[in-house]
């Protein structure tokens, strides 16, 4: 999305708002007529992207909205999801913060082995995420049975089982984009540091940090946005309990088997909060990547 | 095959599930009134009443043991003939049927999930009840937490999952409930009656209410508790021909092997009920 080299990339995020056609006649003056077998596949593909959810907004049920959107069990979903969301991110960054920086900055035997296996759940379908988890912390898994006969703690079912779930499906993206911006930072600002009496830490900490910290702010987003959406290794994981475990991708799914409008307006609700996200945090989002 | 392909896919979307199973060898013999011939891949029935080509049928998630047996059955018997199913819980599989999923039976866990395809009119003939089920409570094996009735499950430290209430076992698990005025707090309200099944099997939750027919088919993964309470939830299922059918010959022998005394051994045999 961003690849036009003329640095305007928040133009990417303006056709989310719906200006595709503010966006052509700027291109056209700057860079010359496109060519058609360029526009056409190109509009088509904007054209798939879009269409999906104007035809949400479309089908939305406009008049029962303000009924669908205010009870209680969807304000009961957005708040979960949003606090399960946040707290994946803060897990994220905790843990995912110091794992990019050490397969960015320290020279290990099998350490492309090690990258390979952090993005896995990138392309883990989330349900089997969910099942590896149960295998894993629930409560008669590998680790779980030890978490509930000496802590007395179980995971799956709990909000605890949400982040979780969360956060083994969003920390992929931290992680990918923090270790980027890491290799792309001078190594030389934290060399200077150390040699001026700094330790590791304190260089981590003082110099590196500020340096990459537009790239740790894009990959929190990024983990944020997707913790949003998780919905296979929640429902697999944490199953589906309203105000503990149901999450809005959850409400969605189960709205959906006998009440169709309900879910639209749901989806809308999801739908506007990622948008809001987006928009909010454009320049830093833009500007790191 | 394109086409199957494509509709596992959307069924998939849907439901949520995994993809439906392709039974795809058919054993060579023939019975019936049905002389053996050659067989017709194109997916048309032919007129002279040699059924042919594939049946998509999608049933609710406490039909597929049975199911799978009927249709393996169905394939011998029919020479040529190919049963697709998909099971998934009966709301997700009605909506996407009024959703357009090519699909030629219908058959759901309660009358009210039924009523969602026919209210959108993509039901052909009437829907007719074919069996019924009752639910029991699914404990560990052993039931080491001593389950003895509904009772047990409400108010103590057991986790029990429950259906969530907008499929058949969880609407029926709520009646129950209210029938014997007891309020019952799950640790989660799941998606199908399998996935409810699951987590007892995998030992995550304690006990669950499901279909008699399921703790059968779990074997000595769980063990089953009945329950008076249940006789006030029974579950009619009912099945219908689709409008959106592309086989109706093959897909109503589909049906009639399913209501024939032959099905209804199978069916009973999987602990349902006659209707």
């Amino acid at each position: 999305m961003t690849s036009p080299a003329s640095g305007k990339a928040g133009a990417a995020v303006d056709t989310l708002g719906g200006g595709p056609r503010r966006r052509r006649p700027r291109v056209g003056r700057r860079r010359g007529a496109a060519p058609l077998p360029l526009l056409v596949p190109a509009l088509i593909g904007l054209a798939f992207l879009v269409l999906p959810l104007v035809a949400l907004l479309i089908r939305a049920p406009w008049h029962s909205m303000p009924d669908l959107l205010t009870s209680a069990e969807v304000w009961q979903a957005l708040r979960l999801s949003l606090v399960c969301a946040t707290a994946a991110t803060a897990v994220s960054l905790v843990i995912g913060v110091p794992l990019a920086w050490l397969l960015a900055r320290v020279e290990f035997p099998g350490r492309g082995l090690v990258r390979a296996l952090v993005t896995l759940p990138l392309v883990l379908p989330p349900v089997v995420g969910g099942v590896a988890l149960l295998m894993a912390l629930g409560r008669n898994g590998v680790v779980g049975k030890w978490l509930d006969s000496w802590f007395g703690v179980t995971l799956p079912f709990t909000t605890t089982g949400v982040v979780i779930a969360e956060a083994f499906v969003a920390m992929p993206f931290l992680v990918i984009s923090v270790e980027g911006t890491l290799r792309a930072a001078d190594p030389r600002y934290e060399e200077a540091a150390t040699t001026l009496g700094a330790s590791r830490f304190t260089a981590f900490r003082r110099v590196t940090l500020p340096l990459i910290a537009p790239g740790v702010a894009a990959g929190a987003v990024l983990a944020w946005a997707r913790a949003l959406g998780e919905f296979g290794a929640t429902i697999t994981f944490a199953g589906n309990f309203p105000g503990r475990t149901q999450t809005m991708p959850l409400a969605v799914y189960l709205a959906l088997q006998n009440d169709p409008e309900a879910a639209i307006a749901l989806s809308l609700v999801l739908l506007a909060v990622s948008i809001a996200v987006l928009a909010g945090l454009r320049d830093r989002w833009m500007t790191a990547s | 095959m394109t086409r199957s392909v494509r509709r596992t896919r959307r069924t998939t979307q849907v439901a949520g599930l995994g993809a439906a199973a392709l039974l795809a060898l058919t054993a060579c013999s023939s019975s019936d009134d049905d002389s053996a011939g050659t067989s017709d891949p194109s997916g048309s029935a032919s007129a002279s009443g040699k059924l042919s080509g594939e049946v998509t049928v999608f049933a609710a998630a406490s039909l597929k043991e049975s199911f799978e047996t009927l249709g393996k059955e169905f394939e011998k018997a029919h020479p040529g003939t190919k049963v697709t199913f998909s099971f998934g819980g009966s709301d997700a599989l009605a909506a996407s049927i009024t959703g357009g999923a090519p699909a030629d039976v219908f058959a759901s866990a309660s009358p009210k999930t039924m009523k969602i395809v026919t209210d959108a009119g993509d039901n052909a003939g009437e829907p007719a009840t074919f069996v019924r089920n009752q639910l029991e409570i699914a404990t560990l094996p052993g039931n080491p937490d001593k389950v003895a009735s509904l009772k047990d499950l409400t108010g103590s430290d057991l986790k029990v999952v429950l259906c969530d209430k907008t499929v058949p076992c969880g609407a029926a698990a709520e009646k129950a409930l209210a029938a014997s005025e007891l309020k019952l707090t799950p640790v989660s309200y799941e998606e199908d009656v399998k996935s409810a099944l699951n987590k007892v099997v995998l030992k995550e939750a304690d006990a669950a209410l499901v279909y008699k027919t399921d703790v059968k088919a779990a074997g000595d993964k769980v063990e089953g508790v009945e329950f008076p309470e249940s006789a006030d939830a029974v579950n009619d299922y009912p099945i219908t021909l689709l409008k959106g059918s592309k086989n109706t010959a093959t897909a109503k022998a589909f049906i009639a092997l399913v209501q024939s005394a032959e099905g209804q051994k199978v069916l009973t045999s999987a602990g349902f009920l006659k209707p």
